[in-house]
């Protein structure tokens, strides 16, 4: 069957709570300020939200039922989306279907982590039954450890090198220079990055996000709504979701990007080449480079050369990350699967928090996520566009 | 290849005592299916009994087909190591004491692929075996050995914190009056144990072996009572600090059963050796053993317990015995609990009848003092946690796995 077009749903209203390496507060103190945000800049009061879609690691024990009484909402739509990296573009095209049905009328996305002194190992350490049995007794390294050898892996069979990651890595960092809340906004050389402490070889330090605090959030409504509201917003041509693909693949070279792929681009009626910046998950550069390969901008393997043939800053020919990713904004639990999301909604309304891309009308942002075991089980994409 | 170890220097009395931590401990309840076959030395894996898929991690469900048929079963241990990597930050404490620690992704053969501890000569995009170890936190984890044996293999200092190697280590057997005492004094001294501490009680009265005890090479004799606490405790307080390994031989082997047998007095002796005399050495060992598990290269590492296999199902011609074992049993089964936080393994090493006087009239077949020897420091070298030494504790192993009924009423006849 056809897939039905979003015609008529948008995503407004882009909100970041400015991220903090440590935070006393809880993560319903970071998503109520990133939902605070949102009604005030909206002028609405909490009631008007009937949709609410929540995404986060250490809100617990509350679930989305509990932060309405939390927060006072009465939304008629509910949704909890703890997906790491892939929670942006999942809420959004959830999101976008109740309102195109008529579900709910606005929906809240909401992500956001704490992150207290010892909070990141207690989490690591329980992320999922498999991690606990089978990943984190092994020197419990944890993200780090299993990227690392998937990395490894990549660099073996396809012959990239560590200074095609540090090219992305360094790029991202110049477009972060100008983000006030990023974590880290020294200029990156590449000596730096090649000789930074080893975490886990070839991982090495500035091959890391850094777990920090933070909330992003946005809104989902029809297009006269946010018409309505006086809010510049994007529209959504096209979305592909996948979890566990290729099982059988012994270690990970590609996510699920690839199964998708053809539906993503042709219900967008675009080509990868039609787009203007490119927003990836980049924790970490290896899996962005997996990207360009597995949504299509160059094939299996060419990865490394793909970013040798190119720039990759806001002012460059594949303009990628435009807020310098979570490689330099910092990782604020679930938040980091807002991150490209919602700074891709500025671009496209020309209210970016950085520099702007020129002529920035679409773009594609996809998220990954979710080390289970050995290898991330989540992936998603979305194509966007300004607002005609 | 790995460097041999070097033996260590006298521990300076004056330094402190690093003391002992653990990796995560935590399982699922399926996962510890992974921690039985490690306890036995075994590699076990669930297996679909509907589809044959070989499953890991542990599930609840079969990833191939959905049914909850899954028990672990031994598979083939092979597979091709596809990618390491060397942790050198980790958010463990353990771990932060003893990074570079090297792991890496090994696709065995039988289907699914691990993440495994590794070897020093296991070497990516090479072939490799798999083997289930017991680590500091006593739960089981995969460590990837080399595909054959390599030169000074047991030295590899992370496979040593698995195991239990006696080489370089000081054992205590705590009674070499006996041949099965002193086929272990033999033993451990081929093994390469730096002293092996051999007691007896009333050293002064000559028994059959004792001149040949006495010659074998880094054998120090030390008065010891097991059913003297004075004599136990004064043992620990002289020696205890330099004992990484203990040994429990004090035996009391008597026929009878319980309605059969007149009187207590024979009851009372053999629990007075057996029973007490383990709760005298726990008492009096266990602390120290307990607070020395990260003790360097020659840490405490391991409490031994013979039992006779007929602690885990009474053997009525020896009925009175079997039931004093059983309690032994129960008590090392508490130890573990007491002692794992040292990471200080418990071996319980289960035997059939010995080929010695006091089961002068069982038939064959029978295990040979030499033989139990020779198991408990394979055991100890593979870090192994549960052994059955000899025909007749695997036969009844197995008939207990099968029908433990069945075994009570053939044991009778």
């Amino acid at each position: 069957m056809q897939r039905k077009s979003y015609e008529g749903a948008v995503a407004c209203l882009p909100v970041t709570i400015p991220y903090r390496r440590y935070s006393t507060n809880s993560a319903q103190w970071w998503l109520g300020r990133a939902l605070h945000e949102l009604i005030k800049r909206a002028r609405l009061q909490p009631k008007d939200i009937d949709g609410f879609a929540v995404s986060s690691f250490t809100v617990g024990p509350d679930t989305a039922v509990g932060l309405t009484q939390h927060f006072g909402l009465s939304p008629r739509w509910l949704d909890h989306i703890p997906f790491g990296g892939a929670s942006g573009v999942v809420a959004l095209r959830k999101a976008a279907r109740a309102v195109q049905a008529g579900d709910a009328d606005i929906v809240a996305c909401v992500a956001g982590d704490t992150n207290h002194v010892d909070s990141f190992r207690k989490m690591l350490s329980t992320f999922s039954r498999f991690a606990q049995d089978a990943v984190y007794p092994y020197g419990s390294g944890g993200a780090n450890a299993s990227f690392a050898l998937i990395t490894k892996h990549y660099m073996n069979s396809y012959g990239a090198k560590r200074e095609d990651f540090a090219k992305i890595c360094i790029a991202q960092r110049d477009n972060a220079m100008s983000i006030p809340h990023a974590m880290m906004k020294k200029k990156l050389t590449l000596d730096e990055y090649m000789s930074a402490r080893p975490i886990a070889d070839p991982i090495h330090l500035f091959d890391c996000v850094m777990p920090c605090a933070g909330a992003e959030a946005f809104f989902v409504c029809r297009e006269d709504v946010a018409k309505s509201l006086n809010l510049p917003s994007v529209r959504i041509l096209s979305t592909i979701e996948r979890h566990n693909a290729f099982p059988n693949d012994p270690i990970q070279v590609r996510g699920g990007w690839e199964l998708d792929i053809g539906e993503l681009w042709s219900m967008a009626g675009l080509k990868p080449s039609d787009v203007d910046f490119v927003q990836t998950y980049d924790d970490y550069p290896v899996i962005s480079v997996m990207q360009f390969e597995d949504l299509g901008f160059c094939a299996k393997g060419e990865g490394p050369q793909f970013v040798r043939s190119h720039t990759l800053t806001n002012d460059g020919t594949f303009p990628h990350n435009t807020s310098g990713g979570q490689l330099s904004v910092g990782q604020a639990g679930a938040a980091g699967g807002f991150l490209g999301l919602v700074e891709a909604m500025r671009q496209l309304t020309s209210q970016p928090l950085g520099s702007q891309v020129p002529n920035a009308n679409a773009c594609l942002v996809s998220g990954f996520g979710m080390i289970n075991y050995d290898r991330g089980l989540s992936s998603c994409a979305a194509v966007l566009a300004r607002a005609a | 290849m790995i460097k041999p170890l070097v033996r260590p220097r006298r521990k300076d009395p004056l330094k402190r005592t690093r003391l002992p931590l653990s990796p995560q401990r935590v399982r699922s309840r399926t996962a510890h299916g992974l921690t039985a076959a490690a306890a036995e030395g075994r590699f076990a894996l669930q297996v679909c009994l509907d589809c044959n898929t070989v499953i890991y991690p542990p599930r609840d469900a079969c990833p191939s087909c959905l049914s909850a048929r899954l028990p672990f079963r031994d598979v083939p241990r092979g597979g091709r190591l596809i990618a390491e990597t060397t942790v050198q930050t980790s958010t463990e404490q353990y771990f932060r004491e003893r990074t570079p620690w090297r792991v890496g992704t090994v696709k065995l053969d039988a289907g699914p692929v691990v993440v495994a501890h590794l070897h020093g000569d296991a070497v990516e995009g090479e072939r490799v075996r798999l083997e289930l170890k017991l680590d500091k936190s006593g739960s089981a984890v995969a460590m990837a050995l080399p595909e054959k044996d390599t030169e000074n293999m047991a030295d590899d200092p992370h496979l040593r914190e698995m195991i239990c190697d006696p080489k370089f280590r000081r054992v205590l057997i705590t009674d070499g009056r006996t041949t099965v005492g002193q086929a272990m004094a033999k033993a451990f001294s081929d093994a390469g144990a730096s002293i092996v501490f051999v007691g007896l009680a009333n050293p002064w009265k000559p028994f059959p072996g004792m001149e040949s005890l006495r010659t074998i090479e880094r054998v120090e004799i030390v008065p010891l009572d097991v059913t003297d606490t004075e004599s136990v405790t004064e043992l620990a307080e002289q020696n205890g600090g330099r004992i990484d390994i203990v040994l429990n031989t004090a035996e009391h082997i008597r026929a009878g059963g319980v309605v059969d047998r007149h009187g207590l007095t024979i009851a009372r002796e053999e629990i007075d050796v057996r029973y007490l005399g383990l709760l005298r050495l726990a008492q009096a060992f266990g602390p120290i053993l307990r607070f020395r598990g990260a003790d360097g290269v020659n840490s405490a590492a391991a409490f031994v317990n013979l039992l006779s296999v007929h602690a885990l199902m009474n053997w009525p011609a020896y009925g009175g015995y079997s039931a004093t074992e059983a309690a032994c049993l129960s008590a090392a089964q508490c130890m573990r609990a007491e002692l794992r936080p040292g990471g200080v393994k418990v071996v319980n090493v289960f035997f059939g009848p010995l080929d010695i006087e006091w089961f002068q009239t069982v038939p064959p077949p029978k295990v040979t003092p030499a033989a139990l020897a020779n198991a408990v420091v394979r055991a100890l070298q593979h870090g192994l946690e549960d052994v059955f030494v000899g025909d007749v504790a695997e036969d009844i192993r197995q008939r207990l796995a099968v029908n433990p009924k069945a075994l009570e009423r053939e044991l009778a006849s």
